[in-house]
């Protein structure tokens, strides 16, 4: 090819491609204008909630703000020994404003996350305060409570003073920062948070293996029946995400309780005597039995699709060339049905991961997941950052596994219809 | 070694899917060891689910299948040993076209480096070195084609069933893989029982074809004898173009019949007829017609250039002769012919001997 290829231009004397671009940039902006709907619904629905999500979960402004003053004293105590008068002054000062703003009970709180014992000290010392003379606050403050004069307390409100921390996260990792500024494990009973991870992974990694083995036959059936029995089957399949989840769960329970239909039958059969009925629902059972039955469309679906494109004729091709009905299975057939294993495994587990109404119905205290301990934190404790932090944790777990698969299986393999 | 006479023998076989139609009719067919036997047949007249039945995909309902004198019946598709060439090539997507070759010798515990010399013989057989490591979704229509034929062939088979295996080619790369296989069936001289609904491929590359219809074989025989000698009317209007006449048998002697039409009367070779009276279909190819005869035939009637259309090398004339109005000719470009004019009356004469009366279906 020449490199001197002669300019092109219009009829009216512009370049072709100055004046091509000039029209695809019209269309550009006619496109951009059809999605941006979407794109801006994406943004306040989705990115900007999990940006909130983010900054609340690192968020400690509102101590750093309710005492200003005192951090500001602070600055050169080297928390070794107690803080001396100057501190105590601005601590007191701050504590007078925020008693005149009667927002003292919320730095209680805040104080009391960090460590147990501030609410009573705090209240004390409102009353206390009412009585205070000018000068020399350091006695008068250590007078109210003798924890008032221990340099824990006084460290643990130090551990405040930055406006971002990790110690959520950390909570979430049943960790916490020290008296030394040493990140340590807590006590091992009160480890509740790893147990509680451990149990979303163990719940999600078997109810997807559940979906999978059940889904594989029946998406395979579905593949290979003839039209009129295949839609039959697609709507048994279907019918189940036309009924409420919590219609669902609901008869799940109706189901599984110890005096329940799944419990008769058993009785009924002889398997399990009739005083000594197993317990199949408020524990993992429950759990892994109704999950598995919600989540199996989400596994079906996929592999379906897989399955329709393969065609019949290779299986047969497997078999006259010599394999097995087995071998034909295994090194032609399951190959090929790999992308929708993997979408619907993915699909699967991430949804099992996050599953909230589901486990808190019948998965019971043995059965819950992260997602009700984030609720819980949602609802009750109104600990907002913490639950934030756990969210986000569960959202970095998720995009973890999706890194790996496509490590391990690619992501351009995956294929959801 | 001497070569098996009934290599494959369909014995009383009939096929029902549904337990109501039979698909299949009582089935005799004998295959004689390396031979290529093309069944031919318009859609649903039997003849795939023959091939299947033979690859193990479908068993007979009444009837058995012997291959080189054992029944086969009982014994599934992957220890019959017999290749198979599919429609859609069915080349395993997921697997480099050496993977595809080296599938049917992994499962039969073939050694690596003779495998790979069996591999490397099958490519170049379709000529298809240095595409190992291709994957098939690489390759164009007849690329992936040979691979399929190279796959069905590197196990050595003693037979090979090829259904419809060029019907997703182009009509130049068909005719090309129509020679090739060919070729590759009389170089290696493995029995080939081919399927096609495609009378010309089944013409080009058969020793012998099965017309199916209904369920049955109407002929069984070489090409050529099909074509001119076809016993019935179906077998004769399947294969190649026809001219027909309905009428009436009025004479019959000396292996010479007459026929009376509606408002004339020629001379045909009985066939399937046997006495005055009877029904007949008179069956006429349109090169055995020609303009102004010069020898003596015994059929010479006059008729009505309708239509003329103009193929190159031959023209096409259509004319109404004794009230066929779709009496075809094919006339070679020749100079002696330039008077064919529409509108024209001409001379058209045929003996009686290429005039077949049939039986009148």
């Amino acid at each position: 090819m020449s490199s001197e290829t002669k300019q092109i231009l219009t009829t009216d004397g512009i370049p072709l491609e100055v004046s091509l671009k000039k029209a695809e940039k019209k269309n550009k902006i006619k496109a951009f204008l059809l999605v941006a709907p979407l794109l801006f619904f994406l943004i306040i629905t989705y990115v900007f909630p999990i940006g909130d999500m983010l900054f609340r979960s690192v968020d400690d402004k509102m101590v750093t703000q309710m005492l200003p003053k005192t951090f500001k004293a602070m600055e050169t105590w080297d928390g070794k020994e107690l803080p001396d008068e100057e501190v105590f002054a601005a601590f007191h000062e701050d504590f007078i404003k925020l008693v005149e703003d009667k927002r003292e009970g919320k730095l209680s709180t805040q104080l009391n996350y960090t460590k147990n014992g501030f609410k009573s000290i705090i209240k004390k010392l409102r009353r206390a305060s009412k009585k205070f003379e000018e000068g020399n606050y350091k006695e008068q403050i250590m007078s109210v409570h003798k924890r008032w004069a221990d340099v824990e307390y006084w460290r643990a409100i130090q551990r405040r003073a930055p406006e971002f921390t990790g110690q959520k996260y950390l909570k979430g990792m049943d960790m916490y920062v020290n008296e030394e500024g040493k990140i340590v494990s807590v006590g091992e009973d009160r480890r509740i948070h790893r147990v509680l991870w451990l149990r979303t992974l163990e719940i999600a990694f078997f109810v997807t293996v559940f979906c999978f083995l059940m889904a594989y036959p029946i998406a395979h059936l579905l593949a290979t029946l003839p039209m009129k029995y295949s839609n039959l089957l697609m709507i048994c399949v279907l019918l189940p995400f036309w009924t409420s989840l919590l219609v669902r769960t609901a008869s799940w329970m109706i189901l599984l309780q110890q005096q329940g239909i799944v419990n008769d039958f058993f009785v009924g059969i002889g398997l399990v005597a009739d005083d000594n009925r197993p317990e199949m629902m408020y524990n993992k059972t429950g759990s892994y039995v109704a999950m598995t039955q919600i989540l199996l469309p989400f596994m079906v679906l996929p592999l379906y699709s897989v399955m329709k494109t393969i065609s019949p004729s290779l299986m047969r091709a497997g078999k006259s060339l010599g394999g097995t009905p087995f071998v034909a299975f295994w090194k032609v057939y399951f190959p090929l049905t790999i992308p929708g294993i993997g979408a619907g495994c993915l699909l699967v587990f991430i949804l099992a991961i996050g599953y909230y109404i589901t486990p808190a119905l019948v998965g019971g205290a043995s059965g819950t997941l992260i997602s009700n301990q984030i609720a819980f934190h949602m609802k009750s404790t109104l600990d907002w950052s913490f639950a934030s932090a756990m969210g986000l944790m569960l959202l970095s777990g998720v995009l973890v596994i999706y890194w790996l698969y496509n490590k391990i299986v690619g992501i351009d393999n995956i294929k959801l219809g | 070694m001497s070569k098996q006479k009934d290599f494959v023998k369909f014995e009383n076989v009939d096929k029902s899917y549904d337990g109501k139609i039979l698909v299949v009719k009582n089935l005799q067919l004998d295959i004689a060891e390396g031979e290529f036997i093309t069944m031919l047949g318009p859609s649903g007249s039997g003849k795939t689910t023959c091939l299947m039945m033979l690859a193990g995909f479908e068993t007979p309902t009444n009837g058995e299948i012997y291959l080189g004198g054992k029944a086969i019946s009982s014994i599934p598709p992957h220890k019959r040993g017999i290749g198979m060439v599919f429609q859609n090539y069915a080349l395993f997507p997921h697997m480099t076209v050496y993977e595809n070759l080296a599938f049917p010798l992994r499962v039969r515990k073939i050694p690596k480096d003779e495998a790979d010399k069996k591999i490397d013989k099958a490519l170049s057989m379709v000529s298809l070195q240095g595409f190992a490591s291709r994957m098939p979704g690489q390759l164009s229509g007849g690329q992936q084609q040979r691979v399929a034929v190279a796959r069905s062939l590197v196990f050595d088979p003693q037979l090979v069933l090829m259904d419809e295996p060029l019907g997703a080619l182009d009509k130049n790369l068909r005719e090309s893989m129509q020679y090739e296989i060919k070729h590759i069936h009389e170089s290696i001289g493995v029995t080939v029982v081919y399927v096609t609904h495609d009378q010309s491929e089944a013409l080009t590359m058969s020793n012998r074809i099965a017309v199916f219809n209904d369920g049955k074989v109407q002929q069984l025989s070489s090409p050529d004898e099909l074509y001119e000698k076809p016993v019935n009317s179906f077998v004769a209007e399947f294969i190649g173009e026809n001219n027909t006449f309905n009428g009436e048998v009025s004479d019959i002697s000396g292996g010479k019949c007459k026929v009376k039409l509606t408002n004339a009367e020629i001379m045909a070779n009985p066939i399937s007829v046997k006495s005055k009276g009877e029904k007949t279909k008179v069956s006429l190819r349109p090169e055995r017609a020609l303009i102004n005869p010069q020898d003596k035939m015994d059929n010479i009637h006059n008729g009505k250039i309708e239509e003329v259309i103009y193929h190159g090398d031959h023209t096409r004339v259509r004319i109404n002769l004794l009230g066929n109005p779709e009496f075809i000719l094919k006339v070679p470009n020749s100079s002696a012919n330039l008077d064919i004019k529409l509108g024209n009356e001409i001379k058209i004469g045929w003996n009686s001997e290429d005039a077949r009366a049939l039986d009148p279906k």
